[in-house]
């Protein structure tokens, strides 16, 4: 029993170092190609697009939910430190620099990286992509760099949306518990933001987005045949894609945290 | 019909030696040799899953073969850069089996998504001239604007060739052109293949599994067997063979020599 539970460690392993060395390479072949002309502009525009609106909704209402229920949760505390008015200063930082840029990323990786998963799995399975390729085109820089450009690009405005309803939200709750205005409430959420904040928090957002666009295209691209293959090319995109962001978030803190302190 | 002997025997367009492609354990090439000519058809003919997809991709470098010798219209493929074998894929159109219509496009998009990437190939033609010919070509002139998934699987062959053709190739490699198609839909889009062929001038290497293909469509027949070419002719020159392997093949047909 021992050593099988051995070996499958081991195997787990072993799968997760080919996995990491696949993925650098894909992630190598996209820098490789990102910059370089011909750019498809058109694919590119029509995948922020498609990006930007499907998600728009779904990201607006989980934040608007979570702007209220992180309002109710947090405010007995705080009134029994009677700081009552630091709510929006606390709701603010926790919003800017975690809640709004998490919670977008997971949705967007359940989302577009699934999303993409299935649509590049899809085209792998029925012998699309090979199509193109046969076509004397490159079906890499027409469907990879495109949606991971897109995806990079997308998912910073879509975590603004999402902090700006959340914070929304947050307000709606604080007016009818005391007679706090807008302009007082959002004023107070700016003053408390520094550019230490904003900066790091803004940032990452960017890497979310490549994260989420490189493993949908990654899992879609190199997908298995038949109709089981493209299911789990768009499951296992949004279990490592949700994973890698918790990843990307920690690294995130502890550079900015470097930052911080000196 | 053309027959076999009218054709140009000097420079083959297509040359394949000693092909071998193994997946893990499984070798599925172990060594096959072709030549195909201009202006013949030549019909590869081999059981489900005896590696006929695989060795069409491998000849125009989808799968990388692991040993042997391919030429198209006289370039080592082994050797070639990524732009020269991009120049040498356009002059080598693919009939995929399952039609591979890009299905986020519309028909016309279809078609003009080999051509805005190779605009050389306009030959100072507008576009709209260009997809209206192709399309007419296929006997699909209202088409244009429709989805690939509202089109039934006849018209979505039409369609694929159409696309494949409009960069006027110089061979073209059909995976089962007939398989998934009623016997009628499939017959047409046999005469379509051979009308076009005649009035392109193209060669054509056809994998199928299905005789009727075969007997309508080819000037020779090669039989992919055990991993090989393991035997050739024309169809009723194959069908008067008396080796066990290659008579399984006639055995469904009804008069397969005076076919
Ligand atoms: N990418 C691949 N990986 C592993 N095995 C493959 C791959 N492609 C094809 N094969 C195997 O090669 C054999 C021949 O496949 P194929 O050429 O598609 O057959 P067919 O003659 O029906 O076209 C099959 O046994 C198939 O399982
Ligand atoms: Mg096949």
């Amino acid at each position: 029993m021992e050593f099988m539970d051995l070996q499958k460690i081991k195997s787990t392993v072993i799968y997760g170092l080919e996995e990491t060395g696949h993925i650098s390479r894909f992630a190598g072949r996209f820098f490789a190609q990102a910059f370089r002309p011909p750019f498809e502009w058109k694919e590119f525009f029509k995948q922020c697009y498609l990006i930007g609106y499907s998600s728009l909704f779904l990201v607006s209402a989980t934040g608007f939910i979570m702007g209220i229920v992180l309002t109710l949760q947090i405010r007995p505390t705080m009134i029994s430190f009677g700081a009552a008015s630091y709510m929006p200063n606390m709701v603010g930082i926790a919003f800017i620099r975690e809640i709004g840029p998490m919670v977008t990323a997971l949705i967007c990786a359940g989302k577009i990286g699934s999303g993409i998963g299935a649509e590049l799995g899809s085209m792998r399975v029925t012998e699309q992509i090979d199509a193109m390729e046969v076509s004397g085109t490159n079906p890499f820089k027409f469907l990879v760099v495109t949606r991971i450009w897109a995806a990079t690009m997308m998912l910073p405005l879509l975590v603004i949306a999402a902090d700006f309803v959340g914070l929304t939200g947050s307000y709606l709750i604080e007016s009818t518990r005391g007679d706090v205005t807008a302009t007082l409430y959002f004023g107070r959420v700016f003053s408390s933001l520094v550019l230490g904040d904003v900066i790091p928090a803004t940032v990452k957002t960017f890497f979310f987005g490549f994260v989420i666009g490189l493993i949908g295209c990654y899992k879609g691209f190199f997908s298995k045949k038949g109709t089981a293959g493209v299911g789990k090319a768009a499951n296992s995109a949004v279990v490592l894609a949700s994973l890698l962001l918790f990843l990307v978030d920690f690294l995130a803190v502890l550079v900015a945290d470097i930052f911080y302190t000196i | 019909m053309m027959s076999a002997s009218t054709y140009d025997q000097t420079k083959p367009l297509l040359v394949l030696k000693g092909v071998k492609k193994a997946f893990g354990h499984h070798q599925v090439l172990k060594g096959f040799n072709l030549e195909l000519y201009p202006n013949e058809n030549v019909v590869i003919l081999g059981k489900s899953g005896s590696g006929k997809s695989v060795l069409i991709k491998c000849l125009v470098r989808l799968i990388e073969m692991d040993e042997g010798h391919i030429e198209v219209l006289g370039r080592s493929m082994a050797d070639v850069e990524q732009d020269e074998l991009d120049a040498i894929r356009t002059d080598v159109g693919f009939l995929f089996q399952g039609s591979a219509l890009y299905d986020s496009m519309t028909v016309r998009e279809n078609l003009l998504f080999p051509l805005r990437r190779h605009p050389g190939r306009m030959r100072g033609r507008s576009e709209a001239e260009l997809v209206r010919e192709a399309l007419g070509n296929v006997g699909l002139e209202k088409a244009a604007d429709l989805m690939p998934d509202e089109l039934s699987g006849g018209m979505k062959r039409r369609v694929a060739l159409a696309r494949t053709l409009i960069l006027k190739p110089k061979i073209i490699l059909y995976d089962e052109p007939t398989t998934g198609l009623d016997p009628i839909t499939a017959n047409e889009i046999i005469q379509l293949i051979l009308k076009l062929q005649d009035e392109l001038m193209t060669s054509s290497l056809i994998i199928t599994h299905d005789m009727d293909c075969a007997r309508v469509i080819s000037n020779r027949v090669v039989i992919l067997q055990d991993g090989i070419n393991y035997a050739q002719g024309t169809y009723s020159e194959l069908a008067r063979s008396t080796d066990p392997k290659v008579k399984a093949f006639y055995k469904e047909v009804q008069n397969p020599i005076d076919g």
